[in-house]
């Protein structure tokens, strides 16, 4: 019996491992092809590890793009829209999990319908608002749209929904106003929901590649999804070039989510739990 | 309690729960305001729109169901239509099989469960459109190292993403790649939710490890499968990173074979500028995802298991 359960152990491992080789090859051969030099990148069989460490090609991706400039662009709409979002969905998902007004339900009726459309029933007359409040190509018309949340609406609205009453109700009694219960009482009881929204909204943000390839065509005005698009465009054969561009987009969120893993896949469960 | 003293209870609640509505109202308008301009209005002047002839000035003219017409007569629908089902069909069910052993995987007593469950996850937390470069390196014909590795097996290697043949199926195995681990976690917390003592009775009962995931494991997280199901089909609908990113629209000559109903839309809307056009695609795409949403709502009831 405890022999057949450490074979099984031992299978299970071996399917693991073979699992992560394809999982994390992607990853070291972007790595490894940033190193190369153009003709090594090319070469028939393909060398595995970089002949020398050829850092070029990094150079290389500052050279053609502003990608310092791109870097801060996406740093500051990730951080604004996870912010807003936060604050925004929170003070909602209180609102129409605890408060009775009227026409309540056919508000969050409208919320849930929203949550239903795919996006790209949005996109157009989206575009056509940026664009006629003239910010193509400006910072705010990469996030404006996306500062609003039913999705994150309705997953804090699940966490304030499994809280008690009773908590509320004495401190209404003890004179308490709605703001003060909020602040004081519910958002720190629904932390977990908060760190999920803020690492669901944090990914897309960072990673969202069609709406900023609509709206902003300058390259000062760029976010690092659409920027290697550029990149793919302007050097099609060079490859270096294009995984130096690949590494330096993906490695802030890979260090940011090695840190906080905890979180990101206690995140990631809570939204499948409760969405 | 004097009958005066009951009204003025009753004046008082009526006054407390006016203040409630003001504060209630309060709370949600940010995200009410918010949702009615860059939702609510854009989702009904989407479907206006759908109705008309949208000029490179956005200026609309009405046409009736002309738009419509034009999309029933559209060369490439069906073969749009035929690319996304095909992408939706084989990466839903393959995704979710490959993350359903690994979630089970997880849920064992194996040691080092921490660092598998971080490295699965990797993909995850990366940009697709970086993804979709490195993947486009590797299924390059020329000096890709995949024909590197199916050489040692002495399979004959190729150019698979300008391959008509083979092109989408790359797309597809980068979406696998790409949604296995989030989909791991997703299940992985549903199976955590399951009473041990059903494991424990099964094994008492002599039932191995594959009778035990089949017989208590599928059942029970049936309604995180389900989940799992509808939001991969929905996303698979949508795919577009991978795609514009891999294939070059302008000319690689599979560009045709992997055209789906998305990247149909994004060229009428964005690129030649028919965004009226457009606006009937994204109608019709609407259309489709709800109907299957209906369908598996209804199909739902036959299979998923709520305690």
């Amino acid at each position: 019996m405890k022999t057949s359960r450490a074979r099984g152990h031992l299978i299970i491992h071996i399917i693991l491992i073979a699992g992560i080789a394809i999982t994390v090859f992607p990853f070291l051969w972007m790595i490894f092809t940033s190193f190369k030099t153009l003709p090594e990148s090319m070469k028939i069989p393909p060398t595995i590890l970089p002949e020398s460490l050829n850092t070029e090609s990094y150079k290389y991706v500052f050279d053609v793009l502003p990608f310092a400039k791109i870097y801060l662009n996406t740093v500051v709409i990730t951080v604004l829209t996870v912010l807003f979002q936060v604050a925004f969905c929170t003070m909602a998902a209180y609102g129409f999990a605890r408060i009775e007004f009227p026409f309540k339900n056919a508000l969050f009726l409208i919320l849930l319908a929203i949550l239903m459309v795919p996006g790209q029933i949005f996109l157009i007359p989206q575009y056509l608002i940026i664009q006629n409040l003239g910010l193509t190509n400006t910072i705010p018309g990469l996030f404006l749209p996306h500062l609003f949340s039913a999705f994150g609406t309705f997953l804090l609205r699940q966490f304030f929904m499994s809280l008690p009453k009773e908590l509320e109700e004495a401190a209404l009694l003890d004179g308490c106003n709605r703001f003060q219960i909020f602040g004081k009482i519910m958002l720190p009881l629904v932390k977990p929901g908060i760190v999920a929204l803020v690492i669901f909204t944090a990914r897309f943000a960072w990673n969202d590649f069609m709406w900023p390839l609509i709206v902003n065509t300058d390259p000062q005005k760029m976010t690092l999804a659409p920027s290697l698009s550029l990149l793919k465009g302007q050097y099609a054969t060079n490859y270096p070039v294009q995984m130096a561009g690949a590494v330096l987009a993906v490695i802030p969120m890979i260090i940011v989510f090695i840190i906080f893993q905890k979180q990101f896949i206690e995140g990631v469960a809570q939204s499948g739990i409760k969405g | 309690m004097s009958k005066a003293n009951t009204k003025a209870v009753k004046k008082k609640a009526t006054r407390r729960q006016k203040k409630d509505w003001v504060a209630g109202y309060l709370f949600i308008a940010p995200v009410t305001i918010g949702l009615f301009i860059f939702y609510v209005f854009p989702f009904l002047q989407n479907f206006w729109f759908s109705f008309n002839d949208v000029n490179k000035f956005n200026m609309a003219t009405f046409n009736g169901i002309e738009n419509y017409k034009q999309l029933f007569h559209e060369p490439d629908l069906l073969l749009a239509l035929k690319n996304t089902f095909l992408y939706a069909i084989i990466t839903v069910p393959i995704g979710l099989i490959i993350s359903l052993v690994l979630a089970s995987f997880m849920n064992s007593k194996i040691k080092g469960k921490g660092l598998y469950r971080t490295i699965y996850f990797l993909p995850s937390v990366t940009m697709a459109a970086a993804v979709a470069l490195v993947w486009k390196l590797i299924f390059n014909g020329d000096y890709g190292i995949l024909n590197e590795i199916l050489g040692v097996f002495g399979i004959e290697g190729q150019s698979w993403l300008t391959n008509p043949d083979t092109a989408l199926f790359c797309v597809m195995l980068v979406g696998i790649w790409s949604g296995a681990g989030y989909n791991m976690i997703i299940l992985l917390a549903g199976m955590q939710g399951v009473s041990k003592s059903y494991y424990e009775a099964a094994e008492i009962d002599g039932a191995g490890p594959v009778q035990r995931f089949f017989k208590i494991t599928i059942p029970l997280v049936s309604p995180t499968i389900f989940f799992v199901t509808i939001t991969g089909l929905i996303g698979a609908f949508q795919v577009f990173d991978t795609l514009y990113m891999m294939i070059d629209m302008d000319k690689n000559p599979a560009f045709n074979a992997v055209k789906t109903v998305n990247v149909l839309f994004y060229q009428n809307a964005f690129v030649y500028g028919y965004k009226g056009y457009a606006a009937a695609i994204s109608i019709f795409m609407f259309v489709i995802i709800m109907i299957i949403t209906v369908f598996q709502l209804w199909g739902q009831k036959k299979w998923v298991n709520y305690d």
